[in-house]
């Protein structure tokens, strides 16, 4: 028998659900030990803002949230390896990358309230990122574009795109990965599987072993890694965008993990899910394994977590207050982004919908 | 000065463009070295590279998707559906995010791209081949939607529709790619997209179009002309924004209007029109609105497309309907 070509997927990872190190070699950014405080510090932020929202919308004032609990260590880990000059293009759900990319939490208020102004980020990097992308998988083909263009102007910048389980079915995933594939380009794609799609579990969507495999087939470096441990997602984005950033092709990343939530506050998951099994995925979250290291590692305790916790409160309650302070837009907002100018036509429109606001 | 047609008018404006602003790319399938399955974009790919001039795999969701990225990032992307009748898989990426990518950002990121498709019957094609959906884009804000009917109309519309700063989606009806030349000059200059053209004043009738049906409408207009009917003809062009005034202005002066479009005619664009005129003009009007299109089936294959696209005799006979009753 010959063979015409053979493949393997490597699975990383570094701290095991305890917080123990079952790989010697760290990666440099993980000697750092103050900058993985500031990593810990953000997945805390990011829970708390989390909370908070999902307290938000219990209390009518958000609109349907998509919550990111679990998946701190994969979305922080996305954000942070980043540099400030690659574009991220999300799904809808990865603040914990957005926050380290400058998102305030009070624009994704705003747009989960209902006021297309909390897409306008006003922090660099975040403001030359994509908006969150509700139609599933649509955003990928965004950052192949996106790093076609760097391509061709010869940048060294890398799009980055997320993807969700469920989303790696979709034809706009494939496409993005095929053309990154054929044409060379600078795109980290990362599967963040959290093993379900609204009701529908991992297994339904592929009968691949691994998602990352799907990379195979466009010609990119694959990966999966533990999703729950911020080293291991740092560290397979880090080595994938060097890779695209020095002409060296795109990556398909696999973050293993699981989301501990109702897919939105729209969802009721007991309707479809073992309690058993999200209990089991509990004792594996990716908070406490990195504090439980940190800790070992004489740099955290639990005055430090107290103090930050509140810090947290404090920064959110900040960012809840500035949220509900906004004002509506005026209903002229909603034909005056449509195009650059106000076309002639539509503007009889807005002035019969801005002639009944006075009535 | 050359004579060129209207496909030879779309290459001129795309290597126009190309040559004077690095941001214009070309993406699709076949429009490298083959130069697009029309011939479009022949050439293209020597003067300006594989990179600028760009073959796609074959997923019409990649080369939309694609270009919204490129879009996004400050290029101006000119993507290529080889045939109308293959853009469906594009409508999500140009509903979705081309079209309201300014709203959502509250513009901060904006989708300055061109998807051009060949469109329309006549030509003796394949299933697939031969459709005609401009109203499917025309419900969508944020977008405009263009349709050429001459070699200057081509050049100077598809230059205007790659400098806007939204997105255009450019129907080239590619039954009159190749009908007749006329000179154009190679002068970087744009039409307006914000208005319509008349192309023959009249007083009796005003017969509005756009697309391949402009010719029929001319002939119309000479036919009619012979029994001392005076008939304006508009091309509308710019469908959507659509520049109601012109046409307003048009059937004040006429009393009469048939529009002529080869789409099917339940929900086509020309109901938009018929209705705008019965909120706007109706005491204008001397006589019903007609409307000479498509029939409400999949334009037959070749043997019958001719009885399904709107022919001379039949908007002659609409024309003169509107005529006998007042
Ligand atoms: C094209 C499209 N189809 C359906 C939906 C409705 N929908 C929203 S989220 C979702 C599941 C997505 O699952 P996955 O990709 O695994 O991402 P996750 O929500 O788990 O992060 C579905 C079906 C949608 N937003 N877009
Ligand atoms: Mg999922």
């Amino acid at each position: 028998m010959s063979i015409a070509a053979k493949f393997e997927i490597e699975y990383l990872q570094y701290l095991d659900a305890e917080g123990q190190q079952v790989r010697d070699a760290l990666p440099e950014f993980a000697k750092n030990l103050e900058h993985m405080v500031e990593l810990y510090k953000l997945m805390i932020s990011t829970r708390v803002f989390d909370a908070k929202s999902v307290a938000m919308q219990r209390t009518g004032k958000l609109g349907t949230y998509a919550s990111c609990l679990g998946h701190e260590a994969a979305h922080v880990g996305i954000g942070s390896a980043m540099k400030p000059e690659d574009v991220l293009a999300l799904s809808y759900r990865e603040y914990g990358a957005q926050l380290y990319r400058g998102v305030q939490p009070r624009e994704v208020y705003m747009y989960w309230g209902g006021d297309e102004r909390g897409n306008d980020y006003q922090n660099e990097p975040a403001r030359h990122d994509f908006a969150w992308s509700v139609p599933i998988g649509t955003q990928c083909l965004h950052a192949a574009g996106s790093a076609l263009a760097f391509k061709i102007r010869n940048e060294p910048r890398v799009a980055v795109c997320c993807i969700g389980d469920g989303g790696s079915s979709k034809g706009d995933f494939y496409g993005a990965i095929n053309i990154a594939g054929a044409q060379n380009l600078p795109l980290v794609a990362v599967i963040v599987n959290n093993q379900w799609a609204i009701s529908v579990p991992r297994k339904i969507q592929s009968g691949a072993p691994t998602l990352a495999q799907k990379g195979l087939a466009a010609g990119l470096y694959c990966i999966q890694v533990d999703g729950n441990d911020i080293i291991a997602v740092r560290k397979a984005m880090e080595d994938a965008l060097e890779r695209a950033r020095s002409g060296q092709g795109g990556s398909v990343i696999e973050a293993v993990t699981y989301r501990l939530s109702d897919h939105t506050t729209a969802d009721d998951a007991r309707r479809y899910r073992d309690e058993a099994e999200v209990k089991e995925a509990w004792a594996k979250e990716p908070v406490k394994r990195l504090r439980a290291w940190l800790v070992a590692k004489g740099v955290w305790d639990d005055a430090r977590e107290e103090a930050w916790k509140a810090e947290c409160d404090e920064w959110m309650d900040n960012e809840v207050n500035a949220y509900l302070q906004t004002r509506s837009q005026p209903v002229t907002a909603m034909f005056d982004y449509t195009y650059a100018e106000v076309p002639a036509d539509l503007a009889k429109q807005r002035d019969y919908a801005l002639s009944l606001e006075s009535k | 000065m050359a004579q060129i047609t209207l496909i030879e008018a779309v290459t001129q404006a795309l290597a126009y463009e190309m040559a004077h602003d690095d941001s214009v790319v070309v993406l699709g399938e076949d429009v490298g070295v083959n130069g697009g399955v029309f011939r479009a974009t022949v050439g293209l790919q020597e003067k300006f590279g594989p990179l600028r001039v760009l073959d796609t795999p074959l997923d019409e969701t990649t080369i939309a998707g694609v270009t919204v990225g490129l879009a996004t990032q400050g290029m101006k992307p000119v993507a290529e559906a080889q045939f109308e009748g293959f853009i469906y898989p594009m409508m999500e990426q140009i509903a979705c995010h081309a079209a309201r990518m300014r709203t959502r950002t509250r513009g901060r990121l904006t989708v300055p791209a061109v998807f051009r498709a060949p469109w329309g019957g006549g030509i003796r094609a394949p299933e697939h081949h031969s459709e005609a959906n401009e109203h499917l884009f025309t419900n969508i804000p944020g977008l405009r939607v263009v349709l050429p009917s001459s070699p200057a109309r081509a050049y100077g519309l598809l230059l205007a529709a790659i400098r806007d700063p939204d997105p255009v989606v450019f129907f080239e009806p590619k039954r009159i790619y190749r009908q007749y030349k006329e000179e154009v000059p190679d002068d970087g200059e744009a039409l307006p997209l914000d208005v319509c053209f008349v192309l023959r004043d009249g007083t009796d009738v005003t017969l509005v179009t756009w697309g391949a049906q402009v010719k029929e409408c001319l002939e119309a207009a000479d036919a009619l002309a012979e029994e001392g009917i005076s008939a304006e003809v508009i091309d509308v062009a710019t469908l959507t924004p659509l520049d109601f005034d012109t046409i307003a202005e048009s059937v004040t002066k006429t009393g009469r209007c048939v529009i002529v479009h080869e789409a099917p005619k339940t929900a086509g664009f020309g109901a938009e029109i018929a209705a705008r005129l019965a909120e706007e003009c109706l005491y204008e009007l001397l006589a019903p609105v007609e409307r000479v299109t498509g029939y409400d089936v999949h334009i037959p294959l070749f043997r019958l497309e001719m009885k399904y696209l709107p022919s001379v005799q039949r908007v002659v006979d609409a024309a003169k309907r509107t005529l006998a009753v007042s």
